[in-house]
């Protein structure tokens, strides 16, 4: 990257307007930073803002209804017309409220969430950064949102909002554990921490067997394990007891209405598209696929096709869980994390070890390859 | 299952003096009992394996004029039988032990019955009121009940020109 | 060390609250999530019932009966028609008997859909709610085409119903039944059988059968505990000894306590397939006929007292009316079933947490225009 924008600066720009050598060359990076940050943000709002609308369409057919339909076509533009809705109302804060808190809750809420879009692998070309230890970088960052939580709930003065910021703080500090063990599984089965690296190592025939979900069993018991762990990380139904409706009102999001508000809502949303994303790096093999050759133009834009159809694809599977399943009470979840999860987790982690070094790595690749050149 | 009259006579005979008066004809055959020994007559109602009333179905405060009357509306699931037991007080000493101590239903009853008919039950756990307001004052379902003119600053006074009162004769020509 | 030094935190669950019941008021008391007591407030839907019957003749009480419990209203405008009937002495025509039947086993229908729907909504499960809602509005359709309204009927008349069945009604009906049976097996499968919801109940503030008798539980609250009673067998009314029908009981369901939240949610899913019977025995030998007898205009029942109890989908409701020979009542004592179930959530509730509370009050089907008339 700082080769590109050498080359870029020096050869393009400087080569014009010599005039623009005064300019330090960090001011550059600085904003070519800021460019790609503000694309990424764009890019990450968009799918956010969708996301809500795919949401809102998928509730209602499957509850038997419609759903939004009056907003432009099919009720598209609905999630435009929320977001502006959102940006004019009036700012009503209470008056109990613990005043720099809350309003910087929803910002480290946000700042956690779209952080970690920084490292995703959208494309073999095609990505904000590559930094060579990406997937603990996002469980790092992602956990900046448990602060925030907490933050707004204490900050809101409403003591159902803190009860709503206890149980989620409690809920995703604990779920980190099966999240970072089944992490952990594939950070060893691949051998590297990069997310880049992790979709280059599992290439294989078709651009599917590959994948590592199909490595050994024991990744595909951990890919179970990462999904219900980062479900419930995401304060997503059968988890969502901190923002239980029917006993909260909204939990720690009580309080805030107008554009905070939105903040906090559209973290979710990112963050499903992000347990999508990582899910598909870790599992299925990110941008692989069929005919997406890293080498050539359109292999990388098939590529990039493949990641974003996958991460929708687990966005449409949350979608589906949330509104189909009842939600868990704290304890009942506290002892899924800690006495179902956390077990099978290290379980996955002993067992691909020995696998890997009884069976060798990638065995099943192995096999179909042995196969393939064999017939 | 047994039938009224009994039900009547086994109370009579367990507490002799106590039934001041039978209505055993009519559709709520009921006996009328001295006031003051309501618990144990209802004690015995409800312990005696014969009789065995183990529901009490409601507890109605009746404003008969000089009298309030206080209901006791019972009924058996083992035996399939039901009775009516009433006590009767005066305006202005409305007092009748309670029986919470026989049946957990009674304890919401009874605060239905002070609130709204301003009957005190004695030993009562927690009588205050259930329905209404604590502040308010008066006892609605009594015949003289005045309805208040405010209350919370909130005026509630009716132009009878305007809202004519439901019971008069006119809107039923 | 001395232990962790806790307070006990006063919230209020309070009467704005987005559970489904309606306006009721709990003064939580907690140790964290687990509750000490839960005060009820309630009153904030006293409309005084009691107070207006005293002002209004006894036919024209009849859409007050309505709001009484608005989710089963011709149950409670049965309650009433049947209280001045029995006072009056008045007979009811057969159709008219069996036109109350059906339209009171619909509504029994309607409303434990509701009852089971706003349970599992609470739960977190939306969905199922939705589709019980799209079920009722098939039945809010039938009621609209033979009394004019969806939700409070004022359908039945002392000495009868209002109107007759439009032609085809009845066979609209048994269409209904014949694509609604099924759904129920459907729900199941979505909701009643899904381990998550049956994990939350099962084993759930039980109440026993000695404890149900004692607080004055009744319906299905009180079937719940393993009591098997029901005024339509044990004390009917009506056309009901004619008719067959089992009466559900909890058991403890899925291995769970038995009078737990599962299994007064499982007797009202019970109780919805046992009215579908119900309503197909009446639609076979419903005759022709009159629906409702000659009643003065101005009926003055003849002095006494009646207490007459008749079940409704939230239990027995019972109307105790005097008369004084006058057109007007002189005192009616209304009591429901919501009442004695909103009494026991005080002792029920103690040692639970917050989230069992909410489903301790869905199962037992509380609705708040019943506990305040």
């Amino acid at each position: 990257m700082k080769q590109t924008i050498d080359i870029v600066i020096n050869q393009y720009l400087i080569a014009k307007w010599p005039v623009l050598s005064k300019v330090p060359m960090w001011a550059y990076y600085l904003l070519w930073m800021l460019i790609i940050g503000a694309i990424i943000l764009g890019v990450a709002s968009l799918i956010a803002g969708i996301a809500s609308w795919v949401e809102r369409r998928v509730a209602g057919r499957m509850q038997s209804r419609i759903g939004p339909n009056r907003v432009g076509p099919i009720g598209f533009f609905q999630w435009i017309a929320d977001g502006l809705k959102c940006l004019f109302k009036e700012d009503v804060t209470p008056t109990n409220v613990d005043w720099p808190l809350f309003r910087f809750a929803p910002y480290l809420v946000f700042i956690g969430m779209f952080g970690a879009w920084a490292v995703l692998p959208y494309s073999a070309r095609i990505y904000a950064a590559d930094l060579n230890v990406g997937i603990l970088y996002i469980m790092a960052i992602t956990s900046l949102v448990v602060i925030g939580i907490l933050m707004g709930g204490w900050a809101s003065g409403n003591k159902w909002s803190l009860f709503g910021a206890i149980r989620s703080s409690a809920q995703i500090v604990s779920y980190e554990v099966p999240a970072g063990l089944a992490v952990t599984t594939m950070i060893l089965v691949s051998g590297t921490m990069s997310m880049q690296g992790m979709v280059k190592a599992q290439t294989g025939p078709l651009g599917i067997f590959g994948w590592n979900i199909f490595n050994n069993p024991f990744t595909c018991i951990a890919f179970f394990v990462y999904f219900i762990a980062a479900i419930a990380e995401g304060n997503r139904t059968p988890f969502d007891l901190p923002e239980a409706e029917s006993e909260l009102v909204a939990g720690y999001n009580t309080e805030y209405s107008g554009m905070r508000f939105v903040f906090f809502f559209f973290a979710e949303w990112a963050n499903m598209f992000l347990i999508g994303a990582v899910s598909a790096t870790l599992f299925f093999g990110g941008w692989q696929g069929p005919f997406a050759n890293p080498d050539t133009w359109w292999g990388v834009t098939i590529g990039g096709a493949y990641f974003f159809g996958k991460a929708c694809f687990f966005i449409f599977v949350l979608i589906w869980i949330r509104w189909t399943l009842p939600r868990l009470r704290v304890d009942q979840l506290m002892a899924m994390c800690w006495k179902y999860l956390v077990p099978i987790g290290f379980v996955c982690l002993i067992g691909s070890l020995l696998w890997m070094s009884i069976f060798g790595n990638r065995i099943f690749f192995g096999l179909i390859s042995a196969v393939a050149t064999g017939m | 299952m047994a039938s009224f009259s009994d039900i009547a006579k086994a109370v009579e005979s367990k507490f002799p003096g106590v039934i001041k008066e039978t209505v055993s004809e009519g559709l709520l055959p009921h006996v009328v009992v001295e006031s003051s020994r309501v618990r144990e007559v209802c004690e015995y109602l409800k312990t005696d394996p014969d009789l065995a009333f183990d529901f009490l179905s409601a507890i109605a405060g009746v404003d008969k004029g000089e009298q309030l009357e206080v209901v006791y509306l019972l009924y058996s699931y083992a035996k399939l039988h039901s009775f009516t037991v009433k006590a009767k007080v005066s305006r202005a000493e409305a007092k009748v032990p309670s029986v919470t101590s026989v049946w957990a239903a009674a304890e919401w009853h009874e605060r239905e019955t002070f609130d709204l008919m301003g009957i005190i039950f004695d030993g009562h756990p927690d009588l205050r009121r259930i329905l209404l307001p604590q502040d308010w004052v008066g006892y609605p379902l009594r015949k003289d009940y005045k309805y208040p003119a405010s209350y919370d600053g909130v005026d509630l006074r009716r132009d009878e020109k305007d809202w004519p009162d439901p019971g008069s004769e006119e809107l039923y020509k | 060390m001395s232990a962790l030094q806790s307070d006990i935190w006063t919230l209020n669950m309070g009467p704005q609250h987005p559970s489904t019941h309606g306006v009721i008021r709990f003064i939580l008391r907690t140790d964290g999530e687990i509750i000490s007591d839960a005060d009820p407030d309630i009153g904030f839907l006293h409309r005084g019932m009691e107070k207006i019957a005293e002002l209004i003749p006894y036919a024209s009480f009849m859409p007050y009966t309505d709001r009484l419990d608005y989710l089963a209203a011709i149950n409670m405008n049965w309650g009433w028609a049947l209280a001045v009937e029995k006072l009056a002495g008045i007979e009811v025509p057969r159709r008219a008997e069996f036109l109350r039947v059906i339209t009171g086993e619909l509504n029994r229908i309607s409303s434990h859909l509701i009852g089971v729907g706003a349970l599992a909504s609470d739960m977190g499960a939306f969905t199922p709610f939705l589709h019980a809602i799209r079920d009722r509005e098939r039945i809010n359709d039938l009621f609209e085409e033979i009394c004019g309204a969806r939700l409070t009927y004022n359908y039945c008349r002392i000495g009868g119903v209002s109107e007759d069945a439009p032609p085809g009604w009845l066979n609209r009906l048994g269409d209904f039944l014949d694509y609604y049976e099924p759904m129920i097996d459907v729900f199941n499968d979505l909701i009643t059988n899904n381990k998550i919801f049956v994990e939350r109940l099962r084993k759930v503030a039980p109440v026993s059968a000695q404890m149900a008798i004692d607080y004055g539980l009744v319906g299905p609250n009180l079937r719940g505990s393993g009591v098997k009673f029901d005024l339509r067998k044990q004390e009917p009314y009506s056309i009901y000894p004619e008719l067959e029908f089992d009466i559900p009981v909890g058991i403890g369901y899925h291995h769970g306590d038995l009078g737990s939240c599962f299994d007064r949610y499982m007797v009202r899913i019970e109780e919805i397939r046992q009215s579908v019977k119900i309503i197909r025995q009446c639609l076979k030998v419903i005759p022709e006929g009159e629906i409702i007898a000659k009643v003065p205009r101005t009926l003055k029942p003849p002095a006494g007292e009646v207490y007459c109890r008749t079940e409704a989908p939230r239990g027995e409701v019972g109307f105790y009316v005097i008369s004084d020979g006058s057109p007007k009542p002189a005192r009616v004592k209304i009591r429901t079933g919501s009442w004695s179930a909103m009494s026991i959530i005080r002792d029920l509730s103690r040692g639970w947490m917050i989230a069992d509370l909410v489903a301790i009050i869905g199962s037992l089907d509380i609705v708040a225009p019943e506990v305040d008339r």
